[in-house]
């Protein structure tokens, strides 16, 4: 056996079934030992998407996404894509090739230092010397990637090392024990038990929920706790969903870009338990007065973001999942507050809806308007992949999401994050119905992957809003540089109906708000891969 | 603004100073020194790091070095229960005639002279990072000039048997 193989035995051992990425000569001997072993290769069209897909398929599947790329410009053109999971802290295994172990540092063809590179955006990162070491390197990696807070690992495969002769394999079976890494997974009770005081106490409680909820597979839990204590509930960009959003108890997103009701309720609370959230910027626009004379729980499997941005009155590290369930276990008697309750409805029904703020001239689609519509007319468990800018913040505030997943690049705002993460989606989950939304402006920095939609004859629907502008950019300019827009226009653009024609795909095009219901329908139930344009006002602001 | 000394056992694997040198400059913390040796245990090593920041930043220094893989543990040497050293070396130009002042300066800092020419010496001082501080001080006012210095920067050991972690 040589190291190629070694690494697909590894993979197996991992249940890996699918690996995202892209050829070359350093990563050859993988992919090679890889085509007969029953895990599926797939080949995106640019080594980023490749990260992006392992990223969708990971969030859909609950697993470790897998991508592998060549040395050199395939590494370096994977660092988006790493940098992208790891502030979604999103858990995958990513492989590189390497020039031969003897080249290394010489800058022969392709080389490229990707272990110092990503060294800043990746959870842990090895260069494998020894093909020995193989078995424990990707034991270790796919440990580290889905533990604790998770994210990406990467491993760079020296093309020798890949080739190299290996006699004993044996892939370690229990968790590895790390020396230095150990990860907190129980909440302290007496943390725990805390909170139950608070919670009897308080008049006015809320929960701001996050991504971790999702991450750590408490989605259950978390309802379960809500619904048993009343609790009302607000949620982060990559918290929504965690509740459905027409939830009795869910009252929108926070942040800058958030519901003002949901903003108005976090303002209002005396006590807020944000759960697997790390308070980051554009969710709390200002933290310290945020939390001025409020009882503050922050529940976070990272001890490192509790207090970066906030400091709790109450701090609980570990899994959100176990803690939800020792809260559950626990007989808490909350204060009756149905009138906060009350008021919070209200201010729900006074929300500044998008609709009447982005109404734009006839002849376009009111795109808020649309994405209400679409997310309605979505099969209940739907994968929603949205992209970023104004299309990512009318998804946010307007989609309907029911039993399925929200997904988007939130952390870092990789544009040209959806269409690549919806194709990961929909390997991981064949039989779920996945719809991409994007702009134009991040269309045509993925469209690439329309090629591979097509051969791998992927059922994926995208949405195209375009207003032939990088939208929140020029909003940005609007109102930073009065009247005077630069590098935003998109100008004459390519005529999507061509392109689509070209790869293969159906084309439908929704360009009023006249028979809008009609032609999503035929969209959403078309065979195959499938693209909407819809047409908006380009100058229509959203905030 | 405060200044603290983080001592840090940390995993022998290749690449670990610099996945902590790069923590540092990526969050855009200070650092003021940082040296790094191999413990008795050669798993390990140990790794002395004085910096400074406000009380919030000091305490996010300290959670993201303990996040990382690699590191074992991570813990503040306070100044009352530690011991610190640094070793620094220092060539002054001196006229022959005035060598013995500057010898019999070292001596009162229980400093050494390893070399010495027909106008110059090398004084070496192992200290703490103050005692140094005011030893160049002197040597700067006086007439003599400091041709080079070279400073390791402190490592430093918690006082006593608390806190010793043992290896498994």
């Amino acid at each position: 056996m040589n190291g190629a193989e070694a690494i697909v035995k590894c993979l197996k051992s991992e249940g890996v079934e699918i690996v995202f990425g892209y050829s070359g000569v350093a990563i050859d001997p993988f992919w090679n030992a890889l085509k007969d072993s029953g895990i599926k290769g797939v080949l995106v069209r640019t080594e980023q998407n490749a990260g992006h897909a392992a990223s969708g398929y990971a969030r859909v599947s609950e697993k470790v996404g897998v991508c592998a790329v060549t040395s050199g410009p395939g590494a370096t053109n994977l660092l988006t894509g790493i940098a992208t999971a790891y502030a979604d802290s999103i858990p995958l295994v990513c492989i590189t090739g390497q020039v031969e172990t003897s080249q290394i540092g010489s800058d022969v063809f392709q080389e490229a230092d990707v272990i110092g590179a990503a060294e800043s955006f990746v959870k842990y990162s090895f260069l494998v010397k020894d093909v020995r070491d193989l078995p424990r390197v990707f034991h270790e990696a796919f440990y580290i990637a889905g533990s604790g807070r998770k994210g990406p690992v990467l491993i760079d495969v020296p093309q020798d090392v890949q080739e190299a002769s290996i006699r004993d394999f044996t892939y370690p079976e229990s968790d590895p024990a790390l020396r230095t890494y150990k990860p907190t997974v129980r909440g302290h009770i007496v943390q725990i038990r805390k909170v139950a005081k608070e919670l009897e106490k308080a008049k006015r409680p809320l929960v701001c929920c996050g991504g971790g909820i999702h991450l750590s597979g408490a989605g259950e839990e978390f309802r379960a706790f809500v619904e048993k204590f009343r609790l009302p509930v607000v949620w982060t960009m990559m918290g929504l969903g965690v509740l459905p959003t027409e939830h009795e108890m869910g009252l929108g997103m926070v942040g800058n870009n958030g519901h003002s009701n949901a903003n108005r309720a976090m303002r209002e609370c005396d006590l807020l338990i944000m759960m697997g959230a790390r308070v980051a910027d554009r969710a709390v626009a200002d933290p310290d007065l945020t939390f001025d004379g409020k009882v503050l729980v922050h529940i976070d499997v990272d001890p490192a973001e509790i207090g970066k941005n906030v400091g709790p009155t109450i701090p609980i590290v570990g899994d959100v999942k176990h803690i939800l369930a020792d809260l559950l276990d626990m007989d808490i008697k909350c204060r009756p507050h149905e009138d906060w309750i009350a008021a919070l409805y209200e201010y729900r029904s006074e929300r500044r809806t998008l609709s009447q703020a982005a109404k734009g001239k006839s002849g376009f689609v009111d795109a808020p308007k649309f994405v209400a519509l679409l997310s309605s007319m979505l099969k209940e468990d739907a994968v929603y992949v949205a992209d970023v800018g104004q299309n990512q913040i009318i998804s946010c505030l307007n989609c309907e999401i029911r039993k399925g997943r929200f997904l988007t690049s939130g952390g870092m705002g990789t544009m040209g994050y959806s269409i690549p993460a919806a194709l990961g989606a929909k390997k991981a989950d064949p039989e779920r119905q996945v719809v991409a939304v994007c702009g134009d402006g991040a269309f045509q920095m993925s469209m690439m992957e329309l090629a591979l939609i097509h051969q791998e004859k992927l059922p994926i629907k995208i949405v195209v809003v375009k207003n032939s502008y990088l939208g929140l950019v020029r909003e940005h300019q609007k109102k930073t540089y009065p009247g005077d827009y630069t590098m935003v226009a998109l100008g004459d653009e390519p005529d999507l109906k061509h392109i689509a024609a070209a790869y293969g795909i159906d084309w439908f095009l929704a360009s009023e708000m006249k028979g809008l219901k009609e032609r999503i329908k035929k969209f959403l139930d078309s065979e195959d891969g499938a693209l909407l344009e819809v047409r908006i006002d380009p100058m229509v602001d959203i905030k | 603004m405060h200044t603290r000394v983080f001592q840090l056992l940390v995993d022998n694997t290749s690449g670990v100073l610099s996945r902590i040198s790069g923590l540092f400059s990526r969050r855009g913390y200070n650092i003021e020194s940082i040296t790094a040796g191999v413990t008795a245990d050669p798993r390990f090593t140990r790794i002395t790091i004085v910096t400074s920041g406000d009380d919030d930043i000091l305490e996010q220094i300290e959670k993201q070095l303990a996040k990382l893989i690699d590191v074992r543990s991570v813990k503040e040497l306070k100044p009352e229960n530690s011991v610190y050293r640094e070793l620094c070396l220092i060539k002054v130009e001196v006229e022959p005639e005035k060598m013995q002042n500057v010898i019999a300066l070292a001596g009162i800092y229980h400093a050494t002279i390893e070399d010495l020419t027909e106008n110059s010496l090398m004084i070496v001082i192992t200290e703490n990072q103050s005692k140094i501080d005011t030893f160049i001080n002197v040597l700067t006012k006086s007439e003599y000039k400091i041709l080079e210095i070279a400073r390791t920067g402190i490592a430093g050991l918690q006082r006593g048997t608390d806190g010793v972690i043992w290896f498994d």
